[in-house]
């Protein structure tokens, strides 16, 4: 927990590393990360999560992460989004140094994260909530939301009356409800079954074109990476790092017909062989 | 709670009524046949007297109304206490670390067993009836509070925390409300307390409510009325939990919400169905 920047204690970056390269000036990109580390513990004994990442992500790029248990992927996204704070190394979201939490900021995580006793349209409601801009005001746009994720009719239903997959689409709503610069997904369909999850990476990717917005989704499945992304990053394990990254060439909107194409079973068999015969987990 | 509806039927209702009929008249029966003293054991007639001419001309509505009074303020007084302590300890470290130590040891003393030293201090009146029930009352609604406080969903704060919330904002937000269905729980266990509680003060020593009624009943080896006064005392009992489980309805809508679309036996929830014709639509 002592790794958490606090509202009250923010832990100091160390100095910025030379390597890095970009000046952040004329056209600063959407994420910069330069030469990223974080170990957990001391330097000594502890262990690293993530070693020497550098990532450059350009406004309104659709980017996925891939890799195994452990690779630090989920670190990387905690540490985009300033709860925690890097080793070493530095993260830039549109040019300005992460140094805390932000409010442009929409994250998903892999449980939906509703709060019960809210409907539906409360949760989706939350960041407007958290950062007071005026539910009246924001009202339409969470409806819009709503129906834009199929979810209209749901709006004054609780969480609970709703499925799993309902419930993942409410989550993504709400990440869109403060039209956030940055959307960041940990895993955002790891615990829903195998045809929910490729019908919602459809609808993702439908709302990401309308949108435009920034998406950084990591999961663990090697196909879901292929299907959303513009670039894939491939992970490995202990310590976390960048072992490939993979621009994906194939036309948009892209289709679950197209998953049985060639290219398609190009890219993922590339993506294989960064881990062996054992697949991402 | 064990899941009866599927056995309730008018049937077994029937039974359940014949059941207590034939329990209380084979008593009746026993007593009468075996001839023991009405003041070891009453028959059930003897105790239904008891409770009628106790209400009917007698002084037993004056003492539950003081009885019910002294357990109420004994819950309110003690939940408060507890409630607030709850959420120091479990938002203050320091307040958690000098108080931890007594409430280890407080934990495995029954409480009860201070009574005779608070009627001694407070006297026989209301007061020492209040500052029982408040004592043995305050504990569980503080642990489950500490408890409760603490069972928030990390990603939840995660979450409030990455849009720039505030730790104000993460416990009102996110930690008081999820906090609500262990604290009503702690609120379930301390009114039964404090009706135990206040009873036992009672029969150490007061000058109203109905545990003082009974201890001198037992004196005067009126055994009919101290069957009587334990069936008021337990109807009391049950009026209470019975409001504090409507209450905890109203407060924790949303867990009926929850126990509508997750109980199996009940038919497709709208919830379902519509995700099925929007799957068809697809």
């Amino acid at each position: 927990m002592d790794d958490r920047i606090s509202q009250d204690q923010r832990t100091p970056y160390r100095a910025s590393s030379p390597n890095f390269s970009a000046a952040p000036g004329a056209h600063p990109s959407a994420i910069h990360v330069s030469a990223l580390c974080k170990t957990y513990g001391t330097d000594d004994t502890g262990v690293m999560a993530l070693d020497d990442i550098n990532l450059d992500i350009r406004a309104g790029e659709f980017v996925t992460v891939v890799g195994p248990s452990g690779c630090g992927k989920s670190t990387l996204m905690r540490m985009i989004a300033g709860l925690i704070a890097p080793s070493r190394g530095e993260i830039r979201l549109g040019g300005d140094i992460v140094r805390g939490t932000r409010r442009d900021i929409g994250i998903v995580f892999q449980s939906p994260v509703l709060f019960p006793w809210r409907t539906v349209l409360e949760n989706v409601l939350i960041p407007i909530d958290v950062q007071r801009r005026g539910r009246q005001q924001n009202l339409p746009k969470a409806r819009d939301l709503l129906a834009m994720v199929g979810l209209a009719d749901f709006a004054h239903r609780y969480p609970a009356e709703l499925s799993g997959g309902m419930q993942q689409r409410v989550g993504i709503a709400r990440a869109l409800v403060n039209d956030p610069a940055i959307l960041l997904m940990d895993e955002p369909f790891g615990a829903l079954d195998a045809m929910t999850r490729e019908n919602l990476n459809v609808e993702l990717q439908r709302l990401w074109q309308s949108n435009g917005n920034t998406v950084l989704l990591i999961t663990h499945s090697i196909s879901e990476a292929v299907f959303l992304a513009d670039r894939v990053v491939v992970m490995t394990a202990r310590p976390g790092r960048i072992a490939e990254v993979l621009e994906i060439d194939l036309p948009r909107p892209r289709t679950l017909e197209m998953m049985g194409s060639t290219a398609f079973g190009h890219y993922v068999n590339r993506i294989r062989t960064h881990f062996g015969a054992k697949g991402a987990d | 709670m064990l899941d009866l509806a599927s056995v309730d039927t008018p049937r077994n209702r029937l039974l359940s009524v014949l059941l207590l009929a034939g329990l209380l008249v084979s008593w009746e029966v026993v007593i009468r046949v075996f001839g023991i003293a009405p003041f070891i054991l009453p028959a059930p007639s003897a105790v239904a007297q008891a409770l009628w001419r106790g209400f009917a001309n007698g002084p037993f509505l004056q003492h539950t109304l003081t009885t019910v009074a002294e357990v109420l303020l004994g819950f309110i007084f003690g939940s408060a206490v507890g409630l607030v302590l709850g959420v120091g300890i479990a938002l203050n470290r320091h307040i958690a670390y000098f108080v931890y130590p007594y409430i280890v040891m407080f934990l495995s003393m029954p409480k009860v067993a201070l009574a005779p030293l608070i009627v001694l201090w407070f006297g026989l009146g209301i007061t020492s009836k209040i500052v029982t029930a408040a004592l043995v009352t305050f504990f569980p609604v503080m642990v489950n509070t500490i408890a409760g406080l603490n069972a928030a969903d990390r990603d939840g704060i995660d979450l409030i925390r990455s849009l720039g919330g505030t730790e104000r904002q993460i416990f009102t937000m996110l930690r008081l409300p999820a906090a609500l269905p262990m604290i009503v729980a702690g609120l379930e266990i301390a009114m039964t307390l404090s009706l135990i509680g206040t009873v036992v003060a009672e029969l150490i020593g007061a000058e109203q409510g109905l545990g003082m009624l009974m201890q001198s009943m037992n004196f005067s080896m009126d055994t009919a009325g101290v069957f009587s006064i334990l069936i008021v005392l337990a109807i009391v009992g049950l009026v209470l939990n019975q409001a504090l489980k409507s209450a905890r309805r109203r407060m924790i809508f949303w867990e009926n919400a929850g126990r509508a679309s997750s109980t199996p036996s009940r038919r497709a929830s709208p919830a379902t169905e519509v995700e099925n014709t929007l799957a068809v639509s697809r």
